[in-house]
């Protein structure tokens, strides 16, 4: 099977695993979760193991179709690069940033305030 | 006049328009359809009646002055609670949106207000659309009207029970894989799937966006055609809607299906069909032979792979979808109250916190699915072969629609499964919509319409599958079938009697079939 890649503390490392080694291990979820940004409690942890472990294997159904040489399909409607004019639309006042914004939990001085990337203060 | 709310849009329309009836005693009747069924039914999440007595009045004024605004002006409509309504909570049923009140309407709302429908409230769904139950839903689960202890199917599952119970005359559900047609045939109503981009997904809240659909969900093909001529067509703010000029879909009634070419693919039809499911099926396949239609056996060997395909693709999209509920723009948030402000440290503190809080189970499955799908050393093993794949399902659907007006399956391989049944046993939920989802990675339009019941009173759909933009040959079946037959008219008894105890865990039966 092949390897991956986690950034974890600054630096990448690689794992190796197949689907055998997820049977007997729960902490690639917990890598995986990581990534997501969950935390997990150690009864998730082996729940959803399982769960995923289960989809992943039925996943691999998929190695026996011959896909050599056959364009991905990303999309259905035949549709690309659709364009329109470039002007403002019921936008641009007052009120309607305010009532965009209503639905934020920390405003200030009509800009959305977050929190720190490194320390709260 | 009684039982008002029984009515189809059809016959509403028409004693509206003649002045039989007026909007507000169709909305009165609705309204006290609705209080009498739902301790049994519990499909809303939010009931708007005060607005919609008000829009109701607005609409007799309409019909009194001779100018009502369309055929649905007055018809009493459940919005599933994913679509944008200006000032009016969107739950997605999830926790994390569950104070979320959207700034603007999504255009197919602002098109049914336009047209005079009469917007009843939001209704229940499996969270962020997310199942096959509307068991995921972080506000309780919904019950089947035709048996309170079993699933409505999902995840428009309140949108199909609150038509099937008639708490309104149709509602508008999504599909993503399934979520309106499966549904649909477990509550015995007509619920269309239609070609991606014909709705506009503007102000629709997201699961995967090249997947996702909008569709009507109604008690007959004929009322599905009239919603469609209000709901369909471009939209400049969604870029991915159809630009080519629609149909009256009101001109597909009535048709003689005589000579049809009707496919009927044998995949469908294998191993783990439920026997009760495939002698309906092949009766209804009876039905449209003996109104003239040429049927013939027929092969979508690709069928086995759809789920596989289907699901690493639609949790992929969904991963990068739901990144955007992070705690800081809007939704659920620990920065909301004082006590669990204090506690966040940064950044990335505030994410983790915000998105362990108020996820549930399966958008964290799908959360992680899809992280690890799209992760750099799995992105080819998995998304990729999937996206090929995806080409592979949509070239067989197109070549078999060339040679076939419609194609014929079953909807789910077995009737409504009891609550609780599934939960605990994500593999064999995604492993129940193998007979629809194949249908969203090739885009193409399909439809779930009553086709029989079991011996114990359960509902059986049949899905009609028509080539792309051809909703009208798909209604022209399925209305020749509704003409032919009375299944779509049968309705649930339900009980006035307190609700069962439905939340015991059922053992998970063996009902996983195809996909290895």
């Amino acid at each position: 099977m092949k390897d991956y890649f986690l950034l974890e503390g600054g630096e990448f490392k690689c794992y190796h695993q197949n689907m055998k080694d997820k049977k007997n291990s729960t902490s690639w979820v917990l890598d995986v979760a990581q990534l997501a940004r969950i935390e997990l409690s150690k009864a998730e942890e082996t729940k959803f193991a399982g769960q995923l472990g289960a989809v992943l294997e039925n996943f691999e159904l998929l190695n026996k179709v011959d896909t050599n040489g056959v364009e991905p399909t990303a999309q259905v409607t035949g549709l690309s690069n659709v364009f329109r004019h470039d002007e403002v639309i019921n936008s641009g006042n007052r009120e309607s940033r305010d009532e965009l914004l209503s639905n934020t939990p920390e405003v200030e001085n009509g800009s959305i305030k977050v929190p720190g990337v490194f320390h709260n203060d | 006049m009684t039982e008002l709310f029984k009515l189809t849009i059809e016959e509403a329309s028409k004693k509206l328009k003649n002045g039989e009836i007026k909007s507000s005693e169709l909305l009165k009747s609705v309204i006290d359809r609705i209080e009498k069924v739902e301790p049994e039914i519990e499909s809303f999440i939010t009931k708007t009646f005060d607005i919609a007595r008000r829009k109701a009045k607005e609409s007799d004024k309409r019909y009194s002055s001779g100018k009502p605004s369309s055929e649905i002006d007055g018809i009493p409509v459940a919005l599933k609670d994913v679509f944008c309504t200006k000032g009016i909570k969107t739950t997605a049923a999830s926790k994390i949106l569950e104070d979320f009140i959207p700034a603007y309407d999504a255009t197919v709302v602002k098109k049914l207000s336009d047209a005079g429908a009469i917007i009843l409230g939001k209704v229940n769904t499996d969270e962020f659309t997310m199942g096959s139950s509307t068991e995921n839903s972080a506000f309780g689960p919904t019950h089947n009207p035709w048996d309170a202890s079993r699933v409505p199917g999902g995840s428009s599952g309140g949108s199909a029970a609150a038509v099937a119970a008639d708490e309104c005359l149709f509602a508008l559900g999504t599909d993503t894989g399934g979520s309106i047609r499966q549904p649909a045939s477990f509550c015995s109503v007509t619920g269309l799937k239609v070609t991606y981009g014909l709705i506009s997904r503007n102000g629709v809240i997201s699961y995967a966006s090249s997947f996702d659909t909008i569709g009507p969900i109604a008690k007959s093909a004929a009322d599905v055609a009239i919603i469609l001529n209000t709901i369909a067509g471009n939209d400049p703010l969604d870029s991915t809607t159809v630009k080519e000029k629609l149909p009256d879909y009101t001109t597909f009634f009535g048709k003689d299906i005589k000579g049809k070419k009707v496919g009927v693919p044998k995949e469908f039809y294998g191993a783990g069909l439920n026997p009760e499911v495939e002698k309906i099926l092949k009766l209804a396949i009876e039905k449209l032979k003996s109104l003239g239609a040429e049927v013939e056996e027929m092969s979508l060997p690709m069928t086995d792979y759809a789920i596989a395909a289907y699901y690493i693709i639609a949790k992929s999209e969904a991963s990068s979808n739901l990144a955007r509920y992070d705690g800081i723009r809007y939704g659920y948030s620990p920065l909301k109250t004082q006590s669990s402000k204090s506690k966040i440290q940064n950044l990335i503190d505030l994410y983790f916190k915000t998105r362990t809080e108020a996820f549930g189970n399966e958008a964290k499955r799908s959360i992680m699915m899809g992280t690890y799908a799209l992760s750099s050393g799995y992105f080819d093993a998995y998304y990729k072969k999937a996206a090929q794949v995806r080409t592979l399902i949509k070239k067989e659907y197109e070549e078999a629609l060339k040679k076939y007006d419609v194609l014929i399956t079953p909807v789910s391989p077995f009737p409504a499964f009891k609550i609780g049944e599934k939960l605990g046993d994500p593999l064999s939920m995604y492993l129940a919509d193998v007979d629809t989802v194949p249908i969203n990675p090739a885009g193409v339009p399909a439809m779930s319409i009553p086709a029989g019941f079991t011996k114990d009173n359960l509902p059986v759909g049949m899905q009609i599958i028509g080539p792309h933009l051809g909703e009208g040959k798909i209604i022209e079946i399925a209305d020749a079938f509704q003409r032919a037959t009375n299944f779509h008219l049968k309705k649930p008894k339900i009980q006035d009697s307190k609700k069962q105890e439905t939340n015991k865990k059922q053992p998970v039966s063996p009902t996983a079939r195809r996909g290895g």
